[in-house]
C-alpha cells in the first residue's frame, strides 16, 4: 500500500529579552545555576506574576510578519502537570485565546515549487527549568535559571507531507524569527525547539491516522532523521496488522530511534483554566500599527529584491537571504564592488562560504570584511587579476596578509596584459613543442588546452587569459 | 450523581493528592453536586456572552523590559532540603 506522511510542526522560540516573562529576573544563556531564579521563577508563596510588555511586542511583531490575526483579547492559562523543573506545577500558558491566531508562510520544495504552510496560532508561555541527571550520584539536578524564560509556541497546521518539507520551514521560521529580531535561534543553547507530529494515512484517505508527538529534537538533521524514522516505524506497525498508539516519543539522537516517553502516560491531562493571578492582555490597534511600523524586510521580500535588482537566480538569493547578516555582508560586497552583483553572489556563496564553513565560522567572524571582498573583485573587474589568482589572494587575505591591492603587489600577481611579454612567452612555448604543433595543425584540436595551460604555466598564472587566447589561435594556425 | 468514584481517583492522581478511600465516596457526592451545578447552567443561552477570564473587569498591566532581580541563591537554598553546587536535587527522575 502506498502510504502519505502528515507533519504538523510545534516551534518553540525563546523570546530575546532581556528579563522573563513573568519577573524581573534576567535571562541571560550560562549563568551559574539558579543565580536568575527569582521568588517568583521558584513559585514562591504570595509571588505574583506581572507580564513584560516586550514579549508581548515580539509575539505581535511576529504575529503580523506571518499576516496572522493579532488577538484584541487573549488570555493566560495555567497547564497543570507535576515535574520537578515546574516548581509551581503548573506552567503559565495561553490555551483558548492565544494572542495570534491563523497566518501562514510559504516555503520552497526541493523541485522549485512553493508550498503555503498554516501556522494554526503562536502563543506566549513560560520556559521550565532544566533537569540534570548526570554526576549527583543517583539524584536529579535541578536549575532555575531557564524557569520563566519567556517562549513563543508556534503551531502550525498539519500541513507538511515529508520530512523535507518539516525541516524547510523550521529552516524558515527559525530565519523568520531571527529577521525580526525576536529570538537568536542558538539550537545547541536551546533557543529554538521543535517537536514534531506525525502519523501517517493510506494515500488518497482523507482522515488522518493517528499521530505520535516527536519531542527533543534540537536541530534541522534530527527533526528529518526523527521524522523519517517515526514514519517508518508508523508504517511497519500498520502494515503488520498493528495500530499506533497516540502517545508522546522522546527522540534519542544517539540511537536514531524514537521511543515512548513512559513518565507522562497521564500528563496529557492538564486541566488548563485562566489563571486567576493574571488578567487578560488587551491589544490596541494603535499598538499594532506602531509595531507594525518596526517591521523589517522580511526573508522573502529581500529574496525577490535580489532577484529583480541584482538579476540573481532564486536559488542565490535564496541561499544569501537565508539570514540577514549574511544578505547584509552581501549588499555591502555589492557596493564596495560598484555593482558587480553577479560576481559578488558568486564569490559570497561559493569561496567565502566554503571557507567560513570550513573554518566554522559565522559570516560576522568573517576575517574577510565585506569592503576588503569588494576591492578584491574590483580587480578582477578592471583585469588586474585573473579570477584564478584572485582565489589566491582571497587566500592571503583570508589569512591577514592585508587588501588586496596589498596582496597582488607584495606577491607580484598582477596580471600581465602587455602583449609583447605574454608573446614572448607563446614563443618560447611553442618553440619547444614541436610534437604537439604537428600533431594540433594535423587537426588533433584538443591539444589547444595543452598550449593554453603551459603558457598560463609558464606565466605563473599571470597572463591575461583572452590575450593568450587569441594569440594563440593566431600563431598556432 | 455525574462522577465515579474512578474519577475521583484519577483526578485526585492528578492533583497528587492523597484521598484514602473511606473519605471517596463524600467527595464523589461533593464534586458530583458543583458538576451538577455546572450542568444547571450550562441550560443559560450564553451565546452573546463574553467568557470570564477574570473576576476583575481590567486588563493586564505590562512590566517594562528590565533586570530587577539580584541573585539571592544562597537564601532561597537555605530552605531547600538537599542541593549540590548550585543545583537542588530531588529523588531521580529520567526519561
Amino acid at each position: 500500500m502506498e502510504w502519505e506522511t502528515v507533519i504538523g510542526l510545534e516551534v518553540h522560540a525563546q523570546l530575546a529579552t532581556q528579563s522573563k516573562i513573568f519577573s524581573g529576573a534576567a535571562t541571560a544563556y550560562g549563568a551559574s545555576p539558579n543565580t536568575q531564579a527569582c521568588a517568583v521563577d521558584l513559585g514562591l508563596p504570595g509571588v505574583l506574576p506581572v507580564l513584560n510588555a516586550e514579549a508581548v511586542r515580539m509575539a505581535v511583531k511576529f504575529g503580523l510578519a506571518i499576516g496572522a490575526t493579532i488577538a484584541p483579547r487573549s488570555v493566560f492559562a495555567r497547564k497543570n502537570y507535576f515535574y520537578p523543573d515546574l516548581p509551581k506545577g503548573y506552567q503559565i500558558s495561553q490555551y483558548e485565546l492565544p494572542v495570534v491566531a491563523k497566518g501562514s508562510i510559504e516555503i520552497e520544495l526541493e523541485d522549485g515549487r512553493v508550498k503555503t504552510i498554516g501556522i494554526t496560532r503562536a502563543h506566549l508561555e513560560e520556559d521550565a527549568g532544566k533537569s540534570l541527571h548526570e554526576d549527583f550520584h543517583g539524584k536529579s539536578g535541578i536549575d532555575l535559571n531557564r524557569a520563566g524564560t519567556p517562549l513563543l509556541e508556534i503551531v502550525s497546521e498539519p500541513d507538511m507531507r515529508s520530512a523535507k518539507e518539516a525541516v524547510a520551514y523550521m529552516k524558515k521560521i527559525h530565519s523568520l524569527v531571527r529577521y525580526l529580531e525576536i529570538c537568536d535561534g542558538n539550537m545547541q543553547e536551546g533557543s529554538f525547539r521543535c517537536d514534531a507530529n506525525v502519523s501517517v494515512r493510506p494515500k488518497g484517505r482523507e482522515k488522518f491516522g493517528t499521530r505520535a508527538e516527536l519531542k527533543n529534537i534540537n536541530s534541522f538533521r534530527f527533526v528529518e532523521k526523527a521524522i523519517n524514522f517515526e514514519v517508518e516505524r508508523q508504517i511497519e506497525l500498520l502494515e503488520s496488522g498493528g495500530s499506533v498508539v497516540q502517545e508522546t516519543r522522546l527522540y534519542d539522537a544517539d540511537k536514531g530511534e524514537t521511543r515512548p516517553m513512559r513518565s507522562k502516560e497521564e500528563a496529557n491531562d492538564y486541566r488548563y483554566f485562566p489563571d486567576p493571578d493574571l488578567l487578560p492582555l488587551e491589544i490596541e490597534g494603535a499598538f499594532i500599527a506602531q509595531v507594525k511600523t518596526t517591521l523589517p524586510e522580511l526573508p522573502d521580500q529581500k529574496k525577490q529584491r535580489f532577484v529583480t535588482d541584482y538579476a540573481l537566480t532564486p536559488y542565490e538569493a535564496g541561499v544569501l537571504t537565508a539570514s540577514r547578516e549574511l544578505a547584509g555582508f552581501y549588499e555591502a560586497v555589492v557596493e564596495a564592488a560598484q555593482g558587480e552583483a553577479k560576481l559578488a553572489a558568486n564569490w559570497v556563496t561559493g569561496d567565502l562560504l566554503g571557507a567560513l564553513n570550513k573554518a566554522g565560522l559565522d559570516i560576522l567572524a568573517s576575517p574577510v570584511s565585506p569592503q576588503a571582498l569588494g576591492g578584491l573583485l574590483l580587480r578582477i573587474k578592471d583585469n588586474t587579476i585573473s579570477g584564478k589568482i584572485a582565489k589566491q589572494v582571497f587566500d592571503a587575505m583570508w589569512h591577514g596578509e592585508g587588501d588586496a591591492d596589498t596582496v597582488i603587489q607584495a606577491k607580484g600577481l598582477r596580471q600581465v596584459t602587455d602583449s609583447g611579454a605574454i608573446e614572448k612567452v607563446v614563443d618560447e612555448v611553442i618553440a619547444r613543442s614541436p610534437q604537439q604543433l604537428e600533431q594540433y595543425r594535423a587537426g588533433k584540436e584538443a591539444l589547444f588546452g595543452y598550449f593554453v595551460g603551459q603558457v598560463m604555466k609558464a606565466s605563473e598564472g599571470k597572463a591575461n587569459p583572452a590575450q593568450v587566447n587569441a594569440l594563440l589561435k593566431e600563431k598556432l594556425k | 450523581m455525574s462522577l465515579q468514584p474512578s474519577d475521583v481517583e484519577k483526578i485526585a492522581h492528578l492533583a497528587r493528592l492523597a484521598v484514602s478511600e473511606q473519605d471517596t465516596p463524600a467527595y464523589v457526592r461533593n464534586l458530583s453536586n458543583i458538576i451538577d451545578l455546572v450542568g444547571q447552567m450550562n441550560a443559560v443561552d450564553t451565546t452573546h456572552v463574553t467568557p470570564m477570564a477574570h473576576p476583575l473587569d481590567m486588563a493586564a498591566r505590562l512590566r517594562p523590559d528590565a533586570v530587577t532581580e539580584i541573585n539571592q541563591r544562597e537564601r532561597f537554598q537555605a530552605i531547600a532540603p538537599e542541593v549540590d553546587a548550585g543545583v537542588y536535587l530531588v529523588p531521580k527522575v529520567i526519561e
